[in-house]
């Protein structure tokens, strides 16, 4: 099994630095993808086989009787990926698979800044086993833009609406909105309230997030 | 005035990043070989370690190595400490340990054996100041902050005998000022309050734990931070790590939430520099929820007593205040003086007197947070002058109006006067607005079990600093960059106050470009971003270096196309003579004329009296280009942010529930710089002052010490369904006649004015019923409305 780590050398650039990459994230995981390796980032997040073996509860590289190498589709590819029994999917996402635009807030279910849509249904990956999503859909905020670059309706709804502030939890505000408007492309201000619930943001923008929640669907349903 | 930019919405430039998740916060970056620390938090209030014996661990296979306090610098005490042998409350860093993974690490911590002697402790700032004191939070002193010396400070028997039934003991302060006669003031009052209040601690709640990455390259530090500021950071940073400024490489390109929890430096993100030269390796350093809540910090209690004196027409002719502050373990933030600012301004006694008590506490730092000691005072002050204009008869509105700051008003002990106050205007407004004389007509009105309750807030901060640096620089090929060293805290007035550059030197906007983020790209020096501080002091330092720009354009016009610099105007991207428009040059031709004359045009000539950090900056983009670069030394201000707001609810008297209807915030921000960014500034606000109103707190078990609210579910930040389905912002938009454009900032004072009437409306809605507490919680108002006694002491802190 080929070993790669998911990262470029050195520092990975900045969101918005032109210059400083020889190439976009997006081409080398489709290189890797391509290449057939695993994506195993071993010596990060509980993910080498050194860290395992040495803790002795999870059995050397095999998990025990859970399969380690299984694949999930994200994004749209099935991706190999050597997971752990005890692995959630937020961290598969942001330490195998480099997508990290899931935020990691409270790692507790409680704040929804790790959202994603298994088979178009809004989870928290902190709390999933990426062992209980083999075959599924999972979608992230990354898969969201269009191939060229383009928005997300709920994405350009929310740069017209000025949503985010800091920005940490607007991924996960992103993606509950898609997944809201998947469910009810028509949604009241109080059901996309409801629905929106779940994601907390403690700079307090939830009214500009409604706004484009709101904006979205009517793009969405062609009405403006 | 009207300006091309400023007042004009903008994208700023890096908001798409954020709603596509391309937004590199520090846990996103990696670096090659990079492993993992974690720091072992105390399960101690207070206790020694005597040894620690990391041997077996340190054996662990992928085990890399250990930090301990004897591996670093820690700052001279009582500040906060990097790693200690002497932890001060549960959860405070005492080593950390780096693996390959993080469960080695974790598994590797079970292995460390540490010989503790636990030390007595104190979650309660009275408990401190007894005569007798069983026990202190500090071994070297009970009382301190920032501005006062650590000290040991008992308080006598008497003086807790004769503060009677649930009132706050007063014995001898730490800090105590007074302008006027006290005693006459309270002589002719006709209506004299005198209340004890507590406003509970509670946590900033970031988004972002504070995760830090570093590693060593090429004999520098390089530090992946999360923090509201950028340049304000480095120096302190590089004292921790043990390094010159010029050392450190600092990216806080972005921030998830600060608060003022991440305003400066803060010591925890000098361990992963630290581990990282020890070992050799990339270090990666996460934060859990719970550690978040431990090391994040938190704004500071008050367990308080004020002494109000009214006449009979509603004016507050004296105050009284004392503040004790439960203050953390360590140096933190000075609320208590800043509680007393906020009384002299917002209300302007003939007389007033301030006494303070900041005293350690076995509890997690505390550093400012959004309005620090001036919202705690907009909490308990608004609610009683509700209750001094009931019992004096005196409209509530007619009763801030008649007290409040006017134009040039006087702010503390100093009685220093504001350069600009348009309150009484943002009070008007928002009466207008939100239909104050129709909707107070309904106040106390009872459908079935729900009341309705109407309340107006107000609260001040000061808008902003001075003396800081600017630095711009125009390349050939016509692009003007505005190099800002301010953070990015989420209100992208990193970009809005930079646009002041660009309207100084009339430029499309799309031919500018912001740089910040990452000391690489050469940033000058400034302030960091807290305070309502940027939209004044950034906007005055790009005001300087632009100026600067365009007096070298003129000059170079000059020398190139005759005459003298005076001869010469901008516009439409080019310097020409006034008398004779069509002769004249192209920014870009300008910059191309810069880079060749050299000197002070192209930066290898600088001020002497900007900042070293500028200095260095300026020159690494020497022959670059023009460059604007000076330190703002534009005459002083004392600019003031104020803000006022107006809250319906309706009150559930049988369960204690509110339901807010509407709610609106009002600013006194000077000119606006970005509509959008101000109005979701303001309701941001307004959310979190809902939240320290009814919903927030910091919960501590007394015969523990032990942390109760560890999770957002317990600590209690406001959620989408905790608000009205659409808030409402607006602003005066009047200049500040300091600020070279009329910005000041605005960040903090509406948190307090949303928070102030709120528990205005609540009090309202109980028919003046005041609880001089935060937060006011369901059981309160139940309990209030039956005249059952509370659950708690009247001056008890950390309660559920």
């Amino acid at each position: 099994m080929t070993e790669f780590r998911v990262a470029p050398p050195a520092v990975r650039n900045r969101a918005g630095d032109e210059e400083a990459s020889r190439y976009s994230r997006r081409e080398f995981i489709k290189r890797v993808i391509a290449s057939g390796a695993v994506a195993s980032a071993a010596t990060y997040i509980y993910g080498g086989l050194q860290g395992c073996s040495s803790r002795g509860t999870v059995a050397s590289g095999v998990g025990g009787s859970v399969e380690r190498l299984i694949r999930i589709n994200v994004n749209g590819q099935d991706r190999p990926v050597d997971v752990l029994p005890q692995e959630t999917l937020a961290m598969t996402l942001r330490y195998r698979l480099g997508l990290t635009g899931t935020k990691l807030s409270c790692d507790r279910d409680e704040c929804g800044a790790c959202s994603v849509m298994i088979d178009d249904v809004l989870h928290n990956s902190c709390s999933v086993l990426t062992h209980s999503v083999r075959g599924r859909k999972v979608v992230t905020v990354e898969g969201l833009v269009g191939p060229n670059g383009e928005l997300h309706p709920v994405q350009q709804a929310f740069v017209d609406e000025l949503s985010p502030q800091c920005g940490f939890c607007t991924p996960g505000q992103v993606i509950a909105a898609v997944a809201l408007l998947k469910q009810n492309p028509n949604p009241t201000r109080d059901e996309a309230r409801h629905a929106m619930a779940g994601n907390l943001c403690r700079c307090g923008a939830y009214d500009n997030y409604l706004n484009g929640v709101m904006r979205a669907a009517a793009t969405m349903r062609g009405t403006t | 005035m009207s300006y091309k930019l400023i007042g004009r919405n903008f994208t700023p430039p890096d908001v798409v990043a954020k709603v596509t998740g391309q937004a590199k916060y520090a846990e996103d970056f990696r670096a090659d070989g990079m492993v993992f620390c974690r720091f072992f938090p105390s399960p101690f209030p207070h206790a020694r370690v005597k040894k620690i014996d990391a041997s077996e661990a340190l054996k662990m296979e992928g085990v890399l190595g250990i930090l301990t306090e004897e591996d670093v610098r820690n700052p001279p005490a009582p500040a906060a400490t990097i790693l200690t042998n002497e932890p001060r409350y549960i959860g405070e860093p005492v080593f950390a340990l780096a693996a390959v993974d993080e469960t080695t690490v974790q598994n590797a911590m079970e292995k460390v054996k540490i010989e503790w002697e636990p030390l007595p402790f104190t979650v309660d700032p009275l408990r401190s100041l007894r005569p007798k004191s069983p026990a202190d939070a500090r071994l070297d002193g009970n009382v301190g902050a920032a501005g006062v010396e650590l000290q040991t400070l008992r308080w006598t028997q008497a003086d807790f005998d004769q503060a009677g039934e649930g009132k706050l003991p007063m014995g001898t302060a730490a800090q105590e000022w007074s302008y006027g006669d006290v005693e006459a003031a309270f002589a002719k009052a006709k209506l004299v309050y005198d209340e004890s209040f507590v406003t509970a601690s509670n946590s900033h709640h970031s988004m972002e734990p504070r995760t830090c990455m570093a590693y060593w390259q090429n004999g520098k530090c390089f530090v992946h931070g999360s923090t509201q500021s950028q340049s304000f950071v480095v120096p302190p940073l590089a004292g921790m790590i043990g390094i010159t400024p010029a050392e450190l490489v600092y990216v806080a390109e972005f921030c998830g939430g600060g608060f003022g929890s991440k305003g400066g430096a803060y010591p925890t993100m000098a361990i992963p520099a630290l581990l990282s030269k020890k070992i050799n390796r990339p270090v990666m350093m996460r934060m859990s929820r719970f550690e978040e809540y431990a090391v994040g910090c938190a704004r500071n209690g008050f367990q308080g007593r004020v002494k109000l004196g009214f006449a009979e027409n509603g004016k507050l002719l004296a105050a009284d205040l004392f503040v004790v502050q439960e203050g953390g373990a360590h140096t933190g933030f000075f609320d208590f003086r800043n509680a007393a600012d906020a009384v002299s301004i917002m209300y302007q006694p003939e007389a007033m007197r301030w006494r303070g008590v900041p005293v350690y506490c076995n509890t997690p730092t505390r550093s400012a947070q959004r309005g620090p000691g001036y919202n705690q005072m907009a909490y308990v002050m608004e609610p009683l002058l509700d209750r001094a204009a009931r019992e004096l008869n005196v409209d509530r509105l007619q009763m801030r109006l008649l007290n409040g700051p006017d134009m040039n008003a006087p702010v503390g002990k100093d009685r220093n006067r504001v350069t600009s106050c348009y309150l009484q205007d943002a009070l008007s407004k928002g009466a207008a607005r939100f239909n104050w004389a129709e909707r107070v007509a309904r106040s106390g009105q009872r459908k079935g079990s729900k009341v309705t309750g109407i309340g107006v807030g107000q609260a001040y901060h000061p808008a902003g600093f001075q003396n800081f640096d600017g630095l711009c620089r125009i390349t050939p090929d016509g692009i003007l960059h505005i190099h800002t060293g301010v953070g990015n805290l989420g209100t992208f007035s990193h970009t809005g106050t930079s646009r002041i550059a660009a309207e100084v030197l009339k430029y499309d906007w799309e031919k500018c470009v912001v740089v910040r983020g990452d000391t690489r790209k050469h940033l000058p020096w400034n302030i960091g971003q807290f305070g309502s501080n940027t939209s004044y002091t950034m906007a005055r330092t790009n005001y300087v270096a632009a100026m600067d720009a365009l007096q070298k354009m003129k000059e170079i016009a000059a020398k190139d196309l005759g005459g003298k610099p005076d001869d010469y105007d901008i516009d439409g991207n080019r310097v020409f003579a006034k008398r004779a428009p069509g002769r004249g040059m192209t920014y870009a031709k300008v910059a191309q004329r810069a880079i060749e004359l050299g000197g002070k045009y192209t930066g290898k000539e600088l001020p002497a009296d900007i900042n070293p950090m500028t200095q260095a900056s300026a020159r690494a983009l020497s022959g670059s280009g023009l460059i604007g670069v000076a330190k703002d030394n534009l005459p002083a201000g004392q600019p003031a942010a104020f803000a006022a707001a107006f809250v319906e609810i309706e009150l559930d008297v049988e369960t204690g529930q509110h339901r807010i209807i509407d709610a609106l915030n009002i600013a006194d921000c000077g000119t606006v710089i970005h509509p959008m960014g101000l109005e979701t500034q303001m309701k941001g606000a307004t959310v979190q002052g809902f939240g320290a109103a009814v919903l927030e707190s910091m919960i501590y078990d007394p015969q523990n010490g032990l942390p109760g609210a560890v999770g957002f579910y317990q600590a209690k930040p406001p959620s989408y369904l905790d608000l009205p389905p659409q808030l409402q912002a607006d602003w005066v938009d009047k200049p500040e006649p300091a600020s070279p454009l009329g910005t000041k900032g605005i960040g903090e004072p509406p948190l307090g004015s949303a928070a102030a009437a709120l528990l205005c409306a609540i009090s309202d809605a109980l028919g003046g019923h005041v609880f001089n507490r935060t937060p006011v919680r369901p059981d309160m108002i139940v309990n209030a409305v039956a005249g059952l006694p509370q659950s708690h002491k009247p001056l008890q802190i950390h309660t559920a």
